[in-house]
């Protein structure tokens, strides 16, 4: 294929320029930012500032809150991502047996997507409402007081069901799409070569699956660790001290509840690198056993 | 090893169309049939029943002696090599040989003995540790090939093989393919719109339309007596002129718009005024000699000059937007200029005639083959 080339013309960088000022306004400048306050130690009443060197890194990792956080957010993480894929594609799987043929459902199924974020946030809000709550009610049936909120353990069984709640039509609809990008013809094949549908899931459909079941991993692991913001501050909005919260939720509680800027921007710099690391580590292991075809 | 029986079968998708419509075979151990249509007309389907991959709506295939209506498509011992080959594209060569073995069971060794010899076979041996995208289209063919090999299954399924290559690859595959199936001698059934192919490949051939099976026998048999005029049209190429007559006078002579031919002068005599499709195969005619009488004239509107042969197109005169069209294969050789006249002869006897409305075969040629054939045995 034949470059296009632009010779030493500015015209290409006119062309990136938006992207670069949007990425540098709102990525690198608070990025950049953040690490430089992550070296200061801020006057809580805006009286200056004082250069501590690593002081803000050596309080926040020795600080057993901290370390209690990042454990919450690491299982959040975890149980999160792993319930909004298994749950996800076990409905794909079903969807799809049921859509083979059927092309007209396939257009009507999109609007789980269209549809539900928001709807499905509500909803999952609402289920563990105290007092209209349908999970609350069924969990009293067994005996189980469940108060979000206030119990620690409760909050954090229900920020995770409704973070799974609400991840799963979007992984549902990658799910969907890529089973039935596989060729029908290669599933054939596989029933004739193999009687056992579980077998054959695990052996043909899975490995098929796994360009979509990756990226969805990445997806997942971001939306746990980040986008879960708001469904946190929802759930634990009166009392943060007694909950769970994840570590980019400390952040903010430190920063501007506890006008701890030095702190609170050392975490960020570590979130970054933490974010940085997964990602390479994704990269490099994860989708070398991946199989695109 | 074993015959198939396919009784009466009947598949209906949705409400009342059939895909395939009461089709009844009987295939010997080891014969090759091949199941030719235009697209559409359900060779698919009746394959993939026979598969498992659909369900039989009506009737009763078996394999061997067994039934298999309600048979899981894994345990009918078939094979099937499917038009865009159907590769595991995640598994090596080798583990898309192997997958089939792997899941009955079948100890290593044997395994590894079984992909090694249709490697050699069908000389992929230095592709086994390739994935799927690394290979072209013939040696993915072939790749499909030897996963149905490797089975030594009771029955070879072929749905368009050979449809995703190029014309030479095609014309190679197709000997291998008969070779193969020659040396194995397993009973295969094989799905093409390719008449060639289905010629060539064929001990027996189903010409299909419409869900229908309109004829089964012999290549030849199908090419020199064909049951009615869609599979007269579809077999050959080019195709059988098919030409719409009306039989008139004394019964034998036919008109033809406005000229009349008299095809047919040992036949017994038709009932004056039926309307029926007069059937003449391009090669069946040649251009008269200088004394000699002609039984048309040709208005030579086109020449397909194809080296060997050169198809002359054109209608019957007196010509005009009103006579039938028709074409002639003649030798490479002869010149033509459009808008001659071409006095032709068609060979005595190779003349067919269908019913004007059913289509179905009038077996006259019977009638005009006999003299002859006592006349032989006589001598
Ligand atoms: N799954 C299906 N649902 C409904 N109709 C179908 C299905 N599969 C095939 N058909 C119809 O059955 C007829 C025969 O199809 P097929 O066997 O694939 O034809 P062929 O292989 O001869 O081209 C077609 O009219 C097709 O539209
Ligand atoms: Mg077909």
């Amino acid at each position: 294929m034949n470059k296009v080339r632009f010779g030493h013309s500015v015209i290409p960088y006119l062309f990136l320029l938006p992207q670069i000022l949007i990425v540098a306004v709102f990525f690198y400048l608070p990025a950049g930012e953040a690490v430089r306050s992550s070296f200061y130690l801020e006057d809580p009443f805006g009286f200056g500032s004082t250069f501590v060197g690593l002081d803000n890194y050596r309080d926040v990792l020795s600080n057993a809150e901290y370390r209690r956080v990042a454990i919450f957010t690491v299982w959040f993480t975890v149980l999160v991502a792993f319930f909004a894929l298994a749950i996800a594609l076990v409905l794909a799987v079903k969807a799809d047996a049921v859509l083979r043929g059927a092309k007209s459902y396939r257009t009507l199924l999109m609007w789980v997507y269209a549809i539900a974020p928001p709807v499905a946030g509500l909803l999952g809000i609402m289920l563990f409402d105290q007092h209209v709550g349908p999970i609350v009610k069924m969990a009293s049936w067994f005996g189980w007081n469940l108060r979000v909120g206030v119990n620690y353990h409760d909050t954090a069984f229900a920020m995770i069901v409704t973070a799974v709640w609400l991840q799963i039509a979007v992984n549902f609809i990658f799910f969907l799409s890529g089973l039935q990008s596989i060729p029908r013809s290669v599933r054939e094949a596989a029933r004739i070569d193999c009687r056992s549908g579980f077998r054959r899931f695990w052996t043909v459909t899975f490995p098929l699956l796994t360009p979509t079941a990756f990226f969805l991993v990445v997806i997942n692991i971001t939306y746990a660790l980040f986008d879960t913001f708001g469904l946190i501050d929802l759930m634990t909005k009166n009392e943060p001290g007694n909950n769970p919260v994840t570590l980019v939720y400390k952040v903010f509680l430190d920063g501007f509840r506890g006008n701890d800027l030095g702190g609170s921007s050392a975490q960020s710099v570590i979130l970054m690198a933490v974010v940085f690391v997964l990602t390479i580590v994704q990269f490099r292991f994860i989708e070398r056993r991946v199989h695109y075809s | 090893m074993a015959q198939v029986h396919i009784e009466r079968v009947s598949k209906i998708y949705s409400g009342t169309q059939r895909a395939v419509n009461d089709i009844s075979i009987d295939i010997p151990d080891g014969e090759f049939v091949v199941l030719v249509g235009p697209s559409g007309c359900g060779k698919s389907t009746l394959l993939r029943m026979v598969a498992g991959l659909e369900s039989i709506t009506e009737g009763k295939v078996s394999i061997g002696d067994r039934v298999v209506n309600g048979v899981d498509p894994a345990e009918r011992d078939i094979a099937m090599v499917f038009q865009n080959y159907a590769l595991y594209p995640h598994m090596k060569v080798y583990d898309n040989m192997a997958y089939g073995l792997r899941n009955r069971g079948m100890p290593k060794a044997e395994i590894d003995r079984r992909v090694r010899e249709a490697a050699k076979t069908l000389e992929l041996e230095h592709l086994l540790e390739r994935r799927p995208r690394e290979l072209s289209g013939g040696q993915r063919q072939r790749v499909a090939m030897g996963r149905a090999i490797v089975r030594s299954p009771k029955v070879f399924l072929f749905d368009e093989p050979l449809s995703n290559l190029d014309a030479k690859l095609r014309g190679q595959m197709r000997v291998e393919i008969r070779n193969l199936q020659k040396r194995f001698g397993v009973t295969s059934i094989y799905v093409t719109h390719d008449q060639v192919e289905a010629m060539t490949l064929a001990d027996t051939l189903v010409v299909m339309n419409n869900g229908v099976a309109e004829q089964i026998g012999s290549p030849l048999d199908v090419y020199e007596r064909p049951a009615s005029a869609f599979v007269a049209g579809f077999i050959g190429a080019p195709a059988m002129n098919l030409i719409e007559a009306v039989v008139e006078g004394d019964g034998r002579a036919l008109a033809v718009g406005a000229s009349r031919l008299a095809p047919f002068s040992h036949s017994p005599a038709l009932e004056p005024g039926r309307p029926v499709t007069l059937g003449i195969r391009p090669e069946h005619l040649r251009r008269a000699h200088a004394n000699e009488k002609a039984d048309m004239d040709l208005v030579v509107s086109a020449a397909e000059i194809l080296g060997a042969d050169t198809l002359a197109h054109g209608r019957i005169a007196p010509g005009g937007t009103g006579a039938a069209p028709l074409i002639v294969r003649l030798p490479g050789n002869v010149r033509l200029e459009t808008g001659a006249r071409l006095p032709l002869v068609l060979e005595p006897g190779a003349a067919h005639l269908f019913d004007g409305e059913t289509g179905r075969r009038i077996d006259l040629a019977e009638a005009a083959v006999a003299p002859q054939q006592a006349a032989m045995a006589r001598a």
